[in-house]
């Protein structure tokens, strides 16, 4: 168990820290990533789930792209894109090398969750609701604005932080073909035997994700315009009811 | 024996023509893929099996006390959130770069989703019907895999679907410890930019993640005869 003490002497040198391929550096360019792929996949998955839940079409669709993102690795998805001659593993901006392969793959995995939930989220409106809303003659935008959304948002919410989490990860694997983000840490201590370099980078890696998830639990709550419903399927941590379904880990 | 190949004509997988679908790849290097994937199928089956020795007697003990429950549940959370390239890395001090590092990864992720699949399962069977069963004579033992088990088996089926199919994505990400199977070969696809021995895994891959999908759909078919008509 020598290996914990040297990881954590790896841990408290100030010089892994700093630099091109320190922490900081490698965990900027990593938030950056998720960033940047999560707010361009809920732009594009969600008003078209949002759309298809509340028209209540498309369903078989909705649910099943879930299915099908968890089928296909991360991984293999990562490396086709950058052995592609487009887009490659050539530098992109302020996200490094293989930036845009990566993003595009990115928010190729963020989709399903996302997709998923909003859709499933209209649907799940009470009939009875959409009808007494009806009856006060709110017109179908109204309808759609003041009534559906937000009864629909803590569902929405929590497939944005599972696509969250997904993105997370597949942004970690990133680095197993050569990608930016901190995965890259964990693939050169492993490159150069150096297990405590990659311990270090994985204890990081884990810390920043639970982090992510509490922030993303707590935004989860925050939206929630009844949030006193014992409702189980309106709960976060014990989401049960479409745990088994939604909340698996993707192929990442 | 390459050579002899390209100096008559290049074969569609050398370095100059280097094509995604080569079907010239998999005949020379069939060997060295079917060892990729029989690998690959093997830490799949190890971990699903794993998880699910694990998950019954914790789902059967957290169904009896609702703290233990939470804990379960929350710990599965957590551990899930864990990306796997993270995961694998925390498990080397204790197994080592073996197959049993991912083995054990991999069978963890997969007891986050049968447990909370299993414990669904448990809490579906209306208790009408396990009230009937008491009335019957059954005992504790008796009811649960007499009447129990059974109906709670559509639920927690699905759960393990979604558990082996996401195994077997998962499983390509063992190749940080070299042991990947079919990942170890895309591994090595993206270092010699190999499209073909690249593309041929990634396919192969998803293949045997809608076959393992199909076989546990029989089998759930098989298991529970009585939820056909139903559907």
């Amino acid at each position: 168990m020598e290996l914990f003490a040297e990881t954590w002497h790896y841990l408290l040198d100030a010089d892994n820290w700093s630099g091109g391929g320190g922490f900081v550096a490698r965990l900027l360019e990593q938030l950056l990533l998720t960033a940047t792929a999560l707010v361009a996949a809920m732009l594009l998955g969600l008003p078209l789930a949002l759309w298809l839940g509340h028209v209540g079409r498309g369903g078989f669709l909705a649910v099943n792209v879930s299915n099908v993102g968890r089928a296909v690795p991360t991984f293999a998805l990562l490396a086709l894109l950058v052995a592609a001659d487009w887009p490659g593993s050539a530098d992109f901006g302020p996200y490094g090398r293989a930036g845009l392969a990566t993003l595009i793959a990115l928010v190729l995995f963020a989709l399903p969750p996302l997709i998923t939930n909003g859709y499933v989220a209209m649907r799940e409106v009470p009939k009875d609701v959409l009808e007494a809303a009806d009856g006060m003659g709110m017109s179908e935008g109204q309808r759609f604005w003041r009534v559906e959304l937000p009864l629909a948002l803590p569902v929405v919410a929590s497939g944005v932080r599972l696509a969250l989490v997904q993105v997370w990860a597949t942004a970690t694997i990133a680095a197993l073909v050569a990608g930016p983000g901190l995965g890259r840490i964990i693939t050169e201590g492993f490159a150069r035997n150096d297990y405590a370099q990659g311990m270090a980078g994985a204890v990081v890696v884990a810390l920043v994700a639970l982090v992510l998830e509490l922030a993303a639990a707590t935004l989860q709550r925050a939206v929630d315009p009844m949030p006193q419903s014992p409702s189980p399927d309106r709960d976060d941590a014990l989401s049960v009811r479409s745990a088994t379904v939604t909340e698996a880990p993707t192929g990442g | 024996m390459t050579l002899l190949v390209s100096a008559a004509e290049p074969s569609c997988y050398s370095r100059f023509v280097n094509e995604w679908f080569c079907w010239q790849y998999v005949d020379d290097r069939r060997g060295q893929i079917i060892d990729a994937l029989l690998e690959h199928v093997a830490i799949t089956v190890a971990a699903l099996l794993l998880g699910v020795l694990l998950a019954f007697p914790l789902a059967l003990l957290a169904r009896r006390h609702t703290r233990l429950e939470s804990m379960v549940l929350g710990f599965s959370a957590g551990l899930y959130t864990i990306p796997s390239l993270a995961l694998l890395p925390l498990l080397v001090p204790f197994t080592g770069l073996a197959p049993a590092t991912v083995v054990i990864g991999l069978g963890l992720y997969a007891l986050t989703i049968l447990v909370r699949a299993l414990l669904d399962g448990l809490r579906s069977v209306p208790d009408d019907v396990r009230e009937a069963a008491r009335g019957l004579g059954y005992g504790r033992a008796r009811m649960l895999t007499r009447i129990e088990l059974p109906l709670a088996l559509p639920v927690a089926m699905a759960g393990l679907r979604v558990a082996a199919v996401s195994t077997i994505a998962l499983t390509t990400v063992g190749t940080l410890v070299s042991y990947g199977g079919l990942g170890d070969l895309i591994s090595h696809g993206v270092q010699r930019d190999f499209r073909a021995e690249l593309m041929t895994a990634a396919v192969l891959c998803v293949v045997l993640a809608l076959l393992l999908d199909v076989v546990l759909v029989v089998v759930q078919r098989v298991l529970t005869p009585w939820t056909q008509g139903a559907r």
